[in-house]
């Protein structure tokens, strides 16, 4: 039976094997906490891929969240993703992490016509997108204050950690969206829809956003050649 | 496996290096190395945020280019070692969680280790026979130590460490101050070859008597470095001539700094050479490259009867192969792997040369 790996470091280290053929989740583990994704990603991958008897060699492929995402976890997801690849000789397939998101919304069944999806981004800001109704992005990735985005419905933990900005800016954020955020195995399903699309996910850069905030010294922009 | 002469791939990622290197037993066979240094020049210094990010890059091309020149697969290699600590926490957690994955993906064992270490058992490459017991002096960015060596495996001392600043930042901070441009050390060490060394009196810091106290009564800070003072010195010499409309005397400042800074490491790290009863000494880190250091730690070491060795720059400077190195002492040793669950340690202590 051909599976697909999903791993996304974008929050919490969140990893899922995946049927190929039927995108049914075979098993998926996702850490509690958001700050330990260089000491459980290889853990966790070791143990689905031992407990369900796969060989990483006869994977169809490996999806891996590019983020957007505090940039440490996502970098240990990415390297990781791409050394896998690497050593089992198997495509690697780059998928936005808000997608994941989105992919989760749609299938709670009640979107409307358009709605925004937010994760945390730190620094009083999220990062987010916009969706149409069956999940195709119109806009975005962003980052920026939740006070800025559009008055629309709001999934995500973005909307839970800035409820009372996103109200006063005429967005709806939605309660029973508050714990979520971006998965290996939603994230998987939207690049098996997209693959077969036709789409190329073959580039897995990492969504950063910001620049690295170093600032040239005042000083130093006078030094001699 | 062979346990005499493994076969081991190290990965270094604790700065602005992302090192691949792989070694058979004592035998450097690849040194790949990809350097961010470029993209740190226009900030004076290393911005770990990008530092990170290049080594997400790197790691897999490096890999790559280790592999190729070594004529070598990932079915050859006996183990993986990686730096855990100490360095940059966001770079290190590129090179682990790519090591992680490399080990899991190749099942091979993994060991996390010291960087400070490593750097040190650079030193076994390359056909030099170091004695059971010898001390390192370790000159770099990131850091200035003295250590005591009883066993690369098992057994490694802090005596003396930097208080403030490393010996390498200080050089970068100055060059700064005197418009040399960055890296500090190749710019203040081209600078001062026009200088004279004692054209000005720079403090030499933590050699005062209460802070070095006596052999048999040592003070707190006897083997231990401090070059914040230094580097308050050279602002205010600068700014006396700029403030008298001088022309700043680059050369002889440049060349006093260097000699502050060399002379002060070079008489500490040779007294606690002798007061350890330590007769070989090996320095490491990337200013090892500095002529005048080597030339008065040479001068010191001869007249005290200390063997000093240096391995060659490339293994000096940041790099995978003294990862690899150390990671194959601890295979021959018998030392058990780390697994998969360590953390990085951003601070880890020299005492603690593998994590378990
Ligand atoms: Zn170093």
């Amino acid at each position: 039976m051909p599976n697909y790996l999903s791993i996304d470091t974008s929050a919490h280290t969140s990893v899922a094997l995946v049927d190929s053929a039927t995108g049914s989740v075979i098993a998926q583990k996702t850490s509690p906490k958001g700050n330990d994704q260089t000491e459980t990603l290889s853990v966790y991958v070791r143990d689905l891929l031992a407990e369900n008897i796969v060989k990483g060699k006869d994977l169809d492929g490996i999806f891996v969240g590019v983020g957007p995402g505090p940039y440490t976890g996502l970098r240990a997801g990415l390297v990781a993703a791409r050394t896998f690849g690497f050593v089992w000789n198997v495509p690697v397939h780059g998928v936005m992490s808000l997608h994941a998101l989105a992919e989760r919304a749609v299938q709670s069944g009640n979107v409307p016509e358009e709605f925004i999806v937010a994760s945390d981004a730190r620094r009083k800001e999220v990062y987010w997108a916009r969706y149409n109704q069956i999940g195709e992005i119109l806009d975005g990735p962003h980052v920026a204050s939740a006070s800025t985005l559009p008055a629309l419905s709001v999934f995500g933990v973005g909307a839970g950690l800035y409820t009372e900005q996103l109200q006063a800016a005429g967005a709806q954020p939605q309660e029973q969206s508050f714990e979520w955020i971006a998965d290996a195995a939603n994230l998987a399903l939207r690049g098996i829809a997209d693959l077969a699309a036709g789409k190329d996910l073959s580039d897995t850069a990492p969504q950063y956003l910001r620049e690295s905030d170093a600032q040239v010294p005042a000083f130093m922009k006078q030094v001699k050649a | 496996m062979s346990t005499t002469d493994p076969i081991v791939l190290g990965i270094e990622s604790s700065c602005d290096e992302t090192g691949v290197g792989i070694v058979r037993g004592n035998k450097l066979l690849a040194n790949a190395v990809s350097s961010s240094m470029d993209e740190h020049v226009r900030f004076g210094g290393v911005i770990p945020e990008i530092a990170a990010r290049a080594h997400l890059e790197a790691f897999v091309p490096t890999l790559q280019s280790a592999l190729d020149t070594a004529e070598l697969t990932l079915d050859d290699i006996d183990a993986i070692a990686v730096t855990s600590g100490p360095g940059l926490a966001g770079a290190l957690m590129v090179g682990v969680s790519a090591a992680k994955a490399l080990a899991l993906a190749a099942d091979k064992p993994l060991y996390g280790i010291n960087h400070l270490v490593a750097h040190v058992g650079v030193g076994v490459l390359e056909g030099t026979v170091l004695p059971p017991t010898f001390g390192a002096l370790l000159v770099s960015g990131g850091h200035t130590e003295i250590l005591k060596v009883a066993s690369l495996t098992n057994d490694v001392q802090l005596l003396g460490s930097t208080i403030d600043d490393a010996a390498g930042e200080a050089y970068d901070k100055t060059a700064r101050l005197l418009g040399l441009g960055y890296p500090g050390g190749p710019a203040i060490d081209k600078a001062a070859k026009d200088g004279d060394r004692k054209a000005f009196r720079f403090p030499r810091g933590l050699t005062l008597p209460k802070f070095v106290g006596s052999e048999e009564n040592p003070g707190k800070h006897r083997h231990n470095f401090s070059f914040s003072g230094l580097k308050t010195a050279v602002a205010r010499c600068v700014e006396h001539f700029e403030a008298n409309g001088e022309e700043v005397p680059v050369a002889d400042i440049a060349a006093s700094f260097q000699e502050a800074v060399v002379d002060v490491i070079t008489s500490k790290a040779v007294r606690a050479m002798q007061e350890e009863g330590l007769k070989t000494v090996l320095l490491g880190g990337g200013v090892a490259a500095n002529t005048r250091l080597r030339e008065l730690l040479a001068a010191r070491c001869a007249s005290a009867d200390i063997t000093l060795v240096v391995p060659p720059f490339s293994l000096c400077t940041d790099n995978g192969g003294m990862v690899a190195a150390l990671g194959a002492q601890l295979v021959a040793a018998g030392v058990a792997p780390s697994g998969l669950e360590f953390a990085t340690d951003s601070s880890q202590p020299v005492t603690n040369i593998v994590l378990s």
